[in-house]
């Protein structure tokens, strides 16, 4: 269908708080990002004082003073936005509920439309950010602290779970584990940065469900593994080790799921493969799928680093189409925080 | 009450959750205490599907907590990443207990807000094995 609506420019103004940042963002229907807040990444001079740790899940106190600041930022006011977006699902389901408010207050008072989002397809289109006109079919591997999943997209609408986590995400493990190394939170950067000095041959834990045509992923087996490895070494030869170590664990967590992801793209004969979520800013990650994608003949996309960990411009971005179908939600709408990849 | 019972493998905690399970009614409040990797999860997984949960039961670290449907609500939370204890009341937890069967994975932070029939059971490592005790 073409209509004006398609051809006509607009903006839209987008909220991320499903977890512990909250986040606004402006984008453009281009998927130009004309701005895109973090709590957690704001300074204090942006933000006209300090985000206090503990009210940042909260996020109510955050989310009037950010949208103030995007507004300022892009130079624009309420009345230049045609469309408010928001995350619904999943997520911690008061957190997500201070969005889903107040996007919906916003939107009644402007008279805009709202577009209810789905906070792992705003993962998946977090890539089209920087490539615009990536479509599907394609195969994502979303992964974060809280999601691990494999899934074969034939349309945006029309998608299958492959595969997802039996118990710990992959971001968790690398938390996990970090903690157990006394390395710190959030472990996934930490262990990155420190894996780069290691021998990542150096042990091997084992890699959970390598079994052919299984593509669930398991940690817990590898994290308690970890634990009984360290449990078996003295101190000092812990920190003797540490980059060894970390580099192993690193090795462990990427092995699967590159093993699992390529397997499948493989069988499927998928020509693109998409990475999206927290963990795509692995560099280990980012360098193996696509190393073993070029092998299988397929491309392979990531989101750019700013737009891996959770974000309100991915949200826009997923709106962004739902916009032009006039696919907008009605004030009913309420934020859920049943888990998992699903249409709204 | 106390029992204490060894856990030499996995089919041992499913039967441990097999046997806990028919006990469980709505208003329900277990804390799962113990170290990474002690199958404080893994005991949650096979507890909620004796208790009739058909999807799959993954850690809720990240997100606090996840909702299920089985006999009734049961809401199985992981206060992991949580630092104070008014993060707790943020939460909402007070407001949380009597209409589900509420599983609590590290709830040492929540210390004073459990209700006074709350199930508490500690996993620890004995050797190869897994220890667990419960007091309620």
């Amino acid at each position: 269908m073409i209509s004006n609506e398609k051809t006509k420019q607009f903006k839209i103004l987008a909220f991320e708080t499903s977890c512990d940042d909250t986040s606004v963002a402006i984008i453009n229907s281009d998927f130009k990002v004309i701005v895109n807040l973090i709590s957690s990444q704001t300074t204090h001079e942006d933000f006209g004082g300090v985000v206090p740790e503990l009210a940042s899940r909260l996020h109510l106190k955050n989310i009037m003073q950010l949208t103030q600041v995007a507004l300022t930022n892009a130079e624009l006011s309420f009345e230049d936005i045609d469309a408010i977006a928001v995350s619904v699902n999943p997520g911690l389901i008061g957190a997500l509920l201070v969005g889903v408010s107040f996007a919906k207050s916003l939107a009644y008072s402007l008279g805009k439309p709202v577009i209810a989002v789905n906070h792992m397809l705003g993962h998946i289109y977090a890539n089209r950010i920087n490539n615009p006109h990536l479509r599907p079919p394609y195969l994502a591997l979303v992964v974060s602290g809280g999601h691990t999943e494999l899934v074969d997209f034939k349309s945006i609408v029309d998608f299958k779970i492959i595969g997802r986590t039996r118990d710990d995400a992959a971001g968790e493990a690398f938390d996990k584990v970090s903690k157990l190394l006394g390395l710190g939170y959030p472990g996934g950067p930490i262990i990155d940065k420190i894996a780069r000095y290691g021998n990542p041959k150096f042990h091997q834990f084992p890699r959970a469900l390598n079994k052919k045509d299984n593509y669930d992923f398991s940690f817990s087996g590898f994290k308690t593994s970890v634990r009984n490895y360290l449990a078996s070494k003295n101190n000092k030869f812990i920190q003797e080790h540490i980059a060894d170590i970390a580099a192993s664990v690193q090795r462990a967590i990427v092995d699967s799921l590159v093993f699992k992801t390529i397997a499948f793209a493989k069988k499927s004969d998928a020509k693109i493969i998409i990475v999206a979520g927290g963990v795509s800013a692995n560099s280990l990650l980012r360098s193996e799928i696509s190393k073993k994608g070029k092998v299988i003949g397929a491309n392979i996309f990531f989101p750019a680093l700013e737009y891996c960990m959770d974000n309100a411009a991915m949200i826009g971005a997923a709106a962004i189409e739902k916009y032009q179908n006039n696919d907008f939600a009605d004030l009913s709408l309420n934020a859920f925080s049943k888990k998992g990849i699903r249409i709204l | 009450m106390q029992e204490e019972r060894i856990l030499k493998s996995e089919d041992d905690t499913i039967t441990f959750a097999k046997e806990l399970a028919p006990k469980l009614k709505e208003g329900d409040v277990l804390a799962l205490y113990g170290e990474l990797g002690t199958g404080k999860t893994f005991f949650t997984q096979q507890l909620c599907k004796f208790l009739g949960v058909r999807e799959n039961v993954s850690s809720p670290s990240y997100v606090l907590m996840n909702e299920y449907m089985g006999i009734c609500i049961i809401r199985h939370l992981d206060l992991y990443r949580l630092d104070a204890a008014e993060e707790v009341l943020e939460l909402g937890l007070y407001d949380l207990y009597n209409d589900a069967i509420t599983i609590i994975e590290w709830p040492e932070i929540a210390d004073g807000m459990l209700p006074e029939n709350t199930i508490h059971i500690y996993f620890e490592f004995i050797n190869q094995n897994r220890k667990v005790t419960i007091k309620m």
